[in-house]
């Protein structure tokens, strides 16, 4: 199981790290999917690993049982990453809308001061 | 134990859902009640700062579980200070927003602002690092909604950048805490500082790695090399007061790495000996240096001072790397100082581009209506920002410049900080005189009557600017009882015995070992 776990969180992590370092908006979002999703696995596995042990202690009997914190932070990780995706994906598809294409990397004409100008005559 | 410790916390997160879902179409309503409630906040943040005064650590377990099994805040003097600043600094930039009509253009201006302010003082306060994580999240999720207010083809693709790169940073920061309680089996600050402390070096590697990815992580935050990049492109397309609030959001990074660097993983415990310090200390002086180069080089307005800023933290790092008491205070006192410095830059910034057909790049432009007052307040706001006398910059840097005499840092630091605070000068003497002197030797611009360029700034715009500087002048003329304050604060940090003992009980309190010098040289080499 070890490496079953351990080795999907590389694999992830590999093909998320490759798809956040693409310049198109789209393979950012699913690379950073995939990186959270690595961090989640990563994160529960940090309580070790067992089967069949519930996150509950048994004051009547010697019950095996797996910390219940990384569960707990897992949970709050996956809620959080996944809000952030909703988001990350509201401000590409407002990018997308305005520039017209989803290039991630800003061009020379950007850097040249559009945005402040519009403020200033609004 | 005092429930004003979470104030700070619950207020700004009990007014943000009722700005948002009561207030929203009623825009004096919702500057009313944010006003009011960054007015109390500094009534809070004074009130804390007096009780922390008393020298202890002050602990408050939310539910009333008791740590390390649940969540603390803890308000000692750094805490305190830090909050205090957030909130002066918060009631400054809302003057701003208010006055000058920022907060109509989008939705929701009011609302995102307090949570960005409750996820601050969560960060500043929080005793577990799982929670610093979650309020690092707030303060985030409110800074992306801030970052794009008023939309904008530019301003949406430099938000995209900056919420990717923050998400990366987020998943990192994850890694980190599940490597650190895989090794430590806790996550609460004062707990994990009894823990380290019991590692043997031989059975610290996973420790090293938490503490490295740590370091990682609150380095983008604080825009440390070679993780800086999205701050110019960040800060110079943010609007303006969305910019002076988030001077404060990189002090955050800063913070963190003081308190856990210092505290947990500091010089002196076996497992993460000069670990920490061998990579800082370089790339401070290196962000310093990208920093002094950017504002000499910039060609616009707003990227200059983003620059500036980037040079403001070099500054500070290096300091804070030194991981010495009286360093951390010079740092401290820098960090209220150029927060408030940067936010008088963008403040005015903001106030001279809306003003000029040029917007903000630095060419030569017919003279804006107040060109004498601009050209006073920038000149004001510049020499605190380069450090020269006789605000507040010039005290900061001369304190660092005192804390880094070892010779092990002079040589390095004083280079640093001297030949960038040169450049900084001369790249700040430059936009000055393109956008304040060339521009009366420029043929008059004579606007028609309705033009946004030739409203003159109303005293309630200018305000909030001068307020800022003002803010530098005081640090400036109470820099004593202020440094005296400062140096309990970091002392605090350095004594971390006392926010054991406050946090877990004095039981738990780590008799003090020194580390075997032969036992610590080699693997630290290796490591190398």
């Amino acid at each position: 199981m070890e490496l079953i776990v351990a080795s999907s969180v590389g694999v992830l992590t590999a093909g998320g790290v490759y798809l956040v370092l693409r310049l198109r908006a789209f393979p950012v979002i699913l690379g950073l999917a995939l990186l959270s999703y690595a961090a989640n696995i990563f994160l529960f596995a940090s309580g070790r690993l067992r089967i069949n042990a519930p996150p509950v202690l048994n004051k009547y009997a010697e019950a095996v049982y797996s910390d219940p914190l990384p569960q707990a932070l897992t949970l709050t990780a996956i809620v959080i990453a996944f809000g952030m995706t909703a988001l990350l994906v509201m401000v590409a598809l407002g990018a997308f809308i305005e520039a017209g294409d989803d290039r991630i990397d800003m061009t020379e004409a950007d850097h040249a001061g559009e945005a402040v100008r519009k403020d200033g005559a609004a | 134990m005092s429930h004003w410790i979470i104030a700070p916390i619950i207020l700004p997160a009990l007014l943000a859902p009722l700005i948002a879902f009561v207030m929203r179409y009623d825009i004096v309503l919702a500057r009313a009640a944010s006003f009011a409630g960054a007015l109390v906040l500094v009534a809070i943040a004074v009130g804390l700062a007096v009780i922390s005064a008393d020298g202890a650590v002050h602990v408050y377990d939310l539910g009333n579980w008791p740590a390390p099994f649940g969540i603390v805040l803890v308000l000692d003097r750094l805490s305190a200070v830090l909050v205090l600043l957030t909130a002066v600094l918060a009631l400054i930039v809302l003057s701003h927003a208010a006055a000058t009509g920022w907060d109509t253009r989008g939705r929701h201006f009011h609302a995102l602002f307090q949570f960005q302010i409750m996820g601050i003082c969560g960060a500043f306060l929080t005793g577990d690092a799982f929670n610093l994580f979650v309020f690092f999240e707030i303060l985030l999720i409110a800074s992306y909604g801030l970052m794009i207010h008023g939309g904008g083809k530019v301003r949406l693709q430099a938000g995209l950048q900056y919420v990717v790169m923050n998400l990366a940073g987020s998943t990192l920061f994850l890694i980190a805490l599940g490597t650190l309680y895989a090794a430590t089996g806790t996550l609460n600050l004062a707990d994990l500082a009894v823990k380290v402390r019991e590692i043997p070096i031989e059975e610290a590697a996973l420790i090293r790695v938490a503490a490295m990815l740590l370091m990682v992580v609150f380095a983008i935050k604080a825009a440390l090399f070679p993780i800086q990049f999205w701050l110019p492109a960040t800060y110079a397309n943010a609007p303006a007061p969305v910019a002076a609030l988030f001077a404060i959001m990189t002090k955050v990074g800063a913070y963190a790495i003081i308190r856990i660097h210092s505290m947990i993983f500091g010089p002196e415990i076996a497992a993460t000996d000069g670990l920490t310090g061998t990579w800082l200390f370089p790339a401070a002086a290196v962000t310093l240096a990208i920093g002094a180069f950017g504002v000499l080089g910039a060609r616009r307005l707003m990227p200059l001072l983003a620059f500036s800023v980037v040079a403001s933290m070099g500054t500070m790092m290096l300091a804070v790397a030194a991981f010495t008491p009286w360093a951390t205070t010079a740092a401290l006192y820098y960090l209220i100082h150029s927060t408030f410095a940067a936010a008088a830059l963008f403040l005015l910034a903001d106030l001279v581009v809306s003003r000029r057909p040029e917007g903000d790049r630095l060419d030569p432009a017919p003279a804006t209506v107040q060109n004498g007052l601009f050209a006073a307040l920038f000149f004001a706001g510049a020499v605190a920002m380069a450090g020269m006398p006789p605000l507040s910059g010039f005290l900061g840097k001369l304190m660092i410049l005192d804390s880094l005499r070892d010779p092990q840092f002079m040589a390095l630091g004083w280079t640093a900080v001297l030949a960038g605070s040169l450049l900084v000068i001369v790249g700040l003497a430059r936009a000055g005189s393109v956008l304040f002197w060339r521009s009366t030797a420029v043929a008059a611009h004579v606007p028609a009557a309705d033009d946004a360029e030739a409203r003159p700034a109303s005293p309630l715009e200018v305000a909030p600017t001068m307020a800022a500087i003002g803010m530098t002048a005081l640090l400036a003329a109470f820099a004593g009882p202020l440094t005296d304050f400062l140096d309990a604060g970091s002392r605090q940090v350095f004594h971390a015995e006392d926010y054991i003992a406050a946090v877990l009980g004095p039981q738990e309190v780590p008799e003090v070992t020194q580390p075997e010098p032969d036992a610590v040289e080699d693997p630290v080499q290796e490591e190398g």
